[in-house]
């Protein structure tokens, strides 16, 4: 028998040692940090960390994009990616609208229907007949999502390296709801996938509730009229 | 000394720099290595200009191998041009940089994620624009930075978009399965989302 068929692991190692002589010179190389030269633009790494971190500091971003990646998942096929080449083009839109200041009524409201429904058609396993619905609904989301990004980006960043990390964000939570999705191919991943978005949909319930609450202050409605009103600096349905 | 000990002591040491790393310093302060060495580092560290090559390499390899040869000949060309005719400006304080990064993106993104069967000639045209606006851009930064004569700069910038449009046209060409072409579709789609973004940032005024 071969000697180095009992040692694999360490065969492995020296072998890759011998073959990629360079590669600690090039980790060291890699992690002295040497002196860069760059454009004069302020707080490249403030914008990206910023970007990157803003979609993961709401639960109701996070439900809802791992909710998209979920019923990609669900639908296949094309859609599997249909739907995240769609929701950050349609979230840019929204999120444009709002850095330029166009108003978006029932902003709130919006982004936790987006929870409760896309939670409901993952919880229902929906697959509709055309791939133009599935899109027609996370694009209009993705727009709310957007809107109320582009109405937070924070001033003294820097935009190119914000947005970057804004997306990426973005496009990494509909890959980890892709990924998760994959369990769909096991009869016990199809019931887990579904229970997840029942947990979806109840976080779409809360946030709703959340989002009819009159503002701190503001004297509690007398009665549900279904017309929308600006109390503060954001809309509420009342 | 064994060899397993060799990598060890190489480990260590590299664990002991990972956690003292030097400050860095990125406010055009030159490499050490010459003008072509800062014209490559430059652009390495300028995503406003990296991101819309690779985007354009990417839109090109999707359209085929004339399509990616093309673009491979012309953004270099066209840089080096618009380069050429930055330094040669004088009195610009302010060019529209930003804007003009933040449109490439938009641009150039929205057309790799909607996969548009644009002719090789097009794809050229594009080339040529891109190169000769971000060229010129880089010329006056140059310019204004006092960064010597600064066509030598530019030189470094055209060889690395050589590079990158080779390895990023290739790449996109023998992208033939369909997760492959989608994958790409996506990137596109990440970084028109991104010039979209910017765009609204420069529109609103944030600096």
């Amino acid at each position: 028998m071969n000697a180095n068929m009992t040692t694999p692991m360490k065969t492995d190692l020296f072998t890759s040692w011998r073959r990629f002589p360079w590669l600690p010179i090039a980790a060291i190389l890699l992690i002295l940090a040497p002196k860069a030269q760059a454009h004069i633009i302020k707080g490249e790494a403030g914008g990206f960390a910023s970007g990157f971190h803003h979609p993961w500091s709401g639960l109701d971003h996070i439900t809802a994009m791992v909710a998209v990646g979920l019923w990609g998942a669900q639908l296949g096929g094309r859609a599997m990616w249909l739907l995240p080449v769609v929701f950050p083009i349609v979230m840019a839109c929204g999120g444009f609208l709002g850095l330029i200041g166009v108003p978006l009524p029932g902003q709130e409201v919006g982004i936790a229907l987006s929870a409760l429904l896309l939670g409901l058609m993952v919880l229902g396993a929906v697959k509709p007949k055309h791939l133009i619905w599935p899109a027609i609904l996370v694009g209009t989301f993705g727009f709310y999502h957007g809107h109320a990004h582009g109405t937070e980006l924070p001033p003294g960043q820097s935009g190119l390296f914000y947005s970057i990390g804004f997306v990426i964000a973005t496009g990494t939570l509909h890959l980890c709801g892709i990924t998760i999705g994959l369990l769909n191919r096991w009869p016990a991943g199809k019931a887990a996938i579904r229970s997840a978005g029942a947990v979806i949909m109840g976080c779409g319930v809360y946030f709703l509730w959340v989002a009819l609450q009159p503002e701190p202050g503001e004297p509690a409605p007398a009665k549900a009229t279904g017309a929308l009103v600006t109390p503060g600096d954001g809309w509420h349905h009342v | 000394m064994s060899e397993r000990t060799t990598v060890r002591a190489i480990l260590s040491a590299i664990l002991a720099l990972w956690l003292c790393p030097a400050r860095a310093e990125a406010h055009l302060v030159t490499t050490g290595l010459g003008p072509v060495y800062d014209g490559i580092d430059h652009f390495f560290l300028s995503p406003a200009d990296e991101i819309p090559a690779l985007a354009l390499a990417l839109l090109a390899g999707l359209r085929g191998t004339a399509a990616g040869r093309r673009a491979l000949a012309v953004l270099p060309v066209a840089w080096l041009a618009g380069g050429w005719a930055g330094l040669a400006t004088r009195g610009w304080s302010a060019p529209p940089e930003e804007m003009v990064g933040a449109l490439s993106l938009l641009l150039l993104g929205v057309l790799v994620a909607s996969d548009i069967a644009l002719p090789a000639a097009v794809v050229a045209g594009l080339a040529g624009l891109l190169g000769l606006a971000h060229g010129f851009l880089d010329g006056v930064g140059f310019l204004q930075a006092g960064m010597g004569k600064g066509m030598l700069e530019i030189t470094g910038i055209a060889v690395t978009l050589f590079v990158l449009v080779a390895l990023g046209a290739a790449a996109a060409v023998v992208a033939k399965p369909m997760w492959a072409r989608t994958a790409v579709r996506v990137l596109g789609s990440w970084i028109a989302a991104s010039g979209l973004l910017w765009t609204g940032w420069v529109l609103h005024g944030f600096k």
